[in-house]
This record gives C-alpha cells, structure tokens and sequence, in this order.
C-alpha cells in the first residue's frame, strides 16, 4: 500500500467549501436530487466543480450510471409490482415498502444526473421476473418473491461496488454512489434476515435456485479472506459483464 | 447520540460560527489541530496493550491518512464488540448473541486487515472507552452499537472520495457494505423494519456521509487516544 499524493493543501479547497454559501444552491442545480438530500451533512464533501451546470459528463460516467438506471428500474418494477399484486403479507410490508421507495427514487435521481450530464437515460426495458420460466411467478408465488429480492438486493451490492472505480474521477458521482450501495446493502442484510438467514454472506453460499449461483461466485475469495468469518467480512464486486449475465434472464426486451 | 441531521446542523452551525468569529487564518490553524479529547481514566479497554492514553496518533496523509481512519474506527469498533461479547448483557437470546459474536468476528477482522495493509504506516493501537456505555443494559449496547455501525457507513460513505489509488476504494467497498449490513440487523434489533429508516435514508434513497471532522467528533467520546487527522485529504 502505498501512500500517494498528498492532497492535504487544505487552505484554498477547505475555505472556500466552508464558507461558501452558493454551494447549496449550486448543488441543487447541477444535481437535481443528487444533493439536497445530503445537506447539511454533504456540506463540505461538494465536489469542486467537476459535475457543475453544463458539464458533460464522460461517456464512461454515464455508461456507468446507465448501467445502475436499468438495475434499478429492474428493482423498482420488481418492488412496485410486488406490492401491487398482494403477495406481500402484511406483516412484511415495512420492510418491502421502503425498499421500493428507496428504489423509486434511485431511478428518478440516476435519470436526472443522466440528464443533467448531458447523457440520454436508457429506457426502461421490458421485464420477466420468472427469468423465462426458471422460477415460478413472484407476484404469485411469496418466498421466490423474497428469494429474487435478496438476489436483486445482493447483486446490486455486488454491482456498485465493482464500478466505484469508474467514478473517482468525479467525486460527486462518486460518492452518490456509494451512498445508493450502502442502501442495497442494509436491503439485503434485512431481506437475507427474513429469509432465516444470516445479514451478511458467508463464503459463496447460494440459498436461491441454484440458478442464480453467479449472484455469489466469488464472495469467497479476495484480500484478506481467509476463514468463514473473514469471507463474510468482506462483500466482493462483481464487472459490469458479469452482473449483466445475471440480469439478463429478467430482461426480455 | 446526535440524529443524522442535528449533527450535521451542529456541525454546520459551528463552523459557520468559526467563520463569522475567526479569520481564514485562525480557522485553518483549527482545522489542521488534532481532533483532541480529555484523556480520561482507562483500565482494561485496551485489549491489545497498546499505547497509553497521552500518546497521540497522526494519521498520517494521502490514502494511507485515509486508510488508517478506516484503521481507527475499525479497532473502536473492534473494542467495543469484544467487551459486548466477552460479558453479554443478561438474557441476550441465543440469536443476538450469534449476530453479536459474528460482527465482533467481522470488526476484528477489518482491523487485523487494515493493520496488515498499513505495515509500518498503521497508527498505533488506539485506547478507548466505553464507559458511557452500559455493557449489562441490552438498550444501551444496541445503541452504542447502531451509532458505530452507522457512523461507519457514513465514514467509509465519506472516505471513498478521498482516495487516490483504486484498490483502495475497492478495499474500502468491501467493507462498507458489511458495516452496512450490520447496522441494518442491529436497527432492526432496537426497532422493527428500521434497517433503512428515514433517519439514516433521505428522501433521494441515499445513505448518510459524513466527513473525517464529523465522524472523528462524534467517535471522540469513546477515544481517548489524541488523534491528529490533519494530514487528511480534504477532496
């Protein structure tokens, strides 16, 4: 590990972010949603102007968060239909409710970053929750709808943090990011719990159709993962291809 | 402890207070001070010997400036899931317990790894306490340990925009996503269905950041350990 530039010249950024008061609004015109949201505590993580009005984003920014834009229309339609059709127990509704608010406005907020970086969102594609056949009807069927809800929750995990490395070149971008991941992630803690399951996951260990395997081959491995309880301490990424694949039985179109 | 947006007004209120009250100068000079606390009496909180209170750590700059924050929150969080689970709180059901023992595994972990990945850059063992706590009251070390867990998520939330080199935002990426799993199972341990509650998740569907300043703030009561994180990055 090495110790690389120092960035520490706090005198010019640090003032400037501190005391300047433009900044909310600023932010709320470049951002949309992107960061109302996180005032006051955001205040002074604002990217200095990397992402301000008019900037166009680099495609390969915006290839990224097209990329979260049809993950997460996979999970707000999955959610919204859910709860639509009834098959959600009453009991559960405070846990599913909230996961598809939150995935709502994951959509509504990708899409307006999109657009103000000057990308055009990709359209919502045309899904098949039962992946062509290979589990039967969630919106029917409740415990595949939870199996496909913590496999959605577990991929998505998996998804933003094998891109995060995309995004540095803009912190703004970034740290939204991340800021969506650790909100997949206490998804799918909650989920794999009310499936009698442990928050977190142990090695590789796949509880859906074994179909599905792809959603936990390498949780396993990685930097520091010796034992059981080392491989549940760390959540490793998934490439864009490989979460693709295991999205692409739900996408018919 | 603070909610997410009283803090974050807190801190706000205070440094626009700084600004008003003190010059650019005064307030970087405050900036760049350690993150100082009261050293405090301290027997047994230090399960590795390390260094005594009185000894400052400078966590240095750069990604390793970063990486050794990390670092610090890691052995807080370590040490106080280690005293949770060397004494549980009477009738902790066999399942708290299990969760309780697996996170104390998974914060140990992630301290051992940070303290391998930094060499002879790590800062040194930290000494803290938990005397606020009470470690016999179940609500009382549920809480202490919603604060830590979420404190942590929006740490690492904060830091990632920090670093520099690649690998370490995916180091820092496999991590947050444990931490936030964790605070989500100990939430729903104090209140049903609170794993993402609306006090951690805004109306945009995103999870709290906080800056290195705030987060050291708020951990500063369980760290007696003077830390200087004035070499931090700021961007």
């Amino acid at each position: 590990m090495k110790n690389t530039t120092i960035f520490g010249a706090l005198d010019p950024e640090l003032v400037e972010r501190v005391s300047r008061r433009g900044a909310v609004e600023q932010s709320g015109k470049m951002a949309g949603a992107l960061a109302i949201a996180s005032m006051p505590v955001a205040f002074g993580l604002l990217a200095k102007s990397a992402f301000a009005q008019g900037t166009t984003l680099p495609a390969n920014i915006i290839t990224v968060l097209n990329f979260a834009l049809t993950l997460e229309y996979l999970e707000d339609d999955f959610y919204q239909m859910g709860l639509d059709s009834g098959v959600i127990p009453a009991g559960d509704l405070g846990i599913f409710t909230p996961i598809s608010t939150h995935e709502a406005a994951h959509v509504a907020l990708l899409t307006s970053t999109i657009m103000t970086g000057g990308g055009t969102p990709a359209l919502k594609p045309t899904f098949d929750f039962t992946a062509g056949g290979i589990v039967p009807d969630p919106f029917t069927d409740y415990p595949t709808f939870q199996a496909l809800s913590q496999g959605f929750e577990d991929t998505g995990v998996r998804a933003y943090k094998g891109q995060a490395g995309a995004l540095m070149s803009n912190d703004s971008i970034l740290t939204v990011a991340l800021q969506i991941h650790s909100v997949e992630a206490r998804h799918a803690s909650a989920v794999r719990r009310l499936r009698g399951e442990k928050g977190w996951i142990t090695g590789n260990a796949n509880t859906l159709p074994a179909q599905f395997a792809a959603i936990y081959a390498g949780e396993e491995a990685g930097a520091g993962v010796t034992t059981p309880a080392s491989g549940e301490a760390f959540d490793e990424p998934l490439t864009m291809d490989q979460v693709n694949a295991i999205a692409a039985p739900f996408i018919v179109a | 402890m603070p909610t997410r947006s009283n803090q974050g007004e807190a801190e706000l209120n205070f440094l626009d207070r700084l600004a008003r009250t003190t010059g650019r100068r005064t307030f970087l000079h405050w900036a760049g001070l350690t993150i100082g606390v009261v050293a405090l009496g301290c027997g047994d909180d230090d399960d590795d010997g390390g260094t005594g209170p009185g000894t400052d750590v400078n966590l240095g700059t750069g990604d390793t400036g970063v990486l050794n924050y990390a670092y610090a929150l890691e052995q807080l969080e370590a040490a106080f899931y280690t005293q949770v689970v060397a004494s549980f709180y009477a009738g902790a059901p066999a399942a708290e317990q299990t969760m309780l023992t697996d996170i104390r595994n998974h914060e140990v972990i992630h301290r051992d790894f940070f303290k391998a990945a930094l060499g002879a850059a790590a800062i040194a063992d930290l000494t803290v306490t938990f005397a606020s706590v009470n470690l016999a009251d179940r609500t009382s070390v549920l809480s202490a340990a919603r604060t830590f867990e979420d404190l942590g998520v929006s740490a690492y939330n904060g830091a990632g925009q920090l670093l520099t080199v690649p690998a370490n935002l995916v180091t820092a990426g496999r991590i947050v996503s444990v931490e936030a799993r964790h605070a989500a199972a100990i939430r729903d341990l104090i209140t049903a269905d609170s794993f993402a509650g609306s006090d951690v998740i805004n109306a945009q569907g995103l999870d709290v950041v906080r800056t290195p300043t705030a987060v050291l703030q708020a951990a500063d009561p369980f760290i007696t350990t003077t830390i200087n994180a004035s070499g931090l990055p700021t961007a």
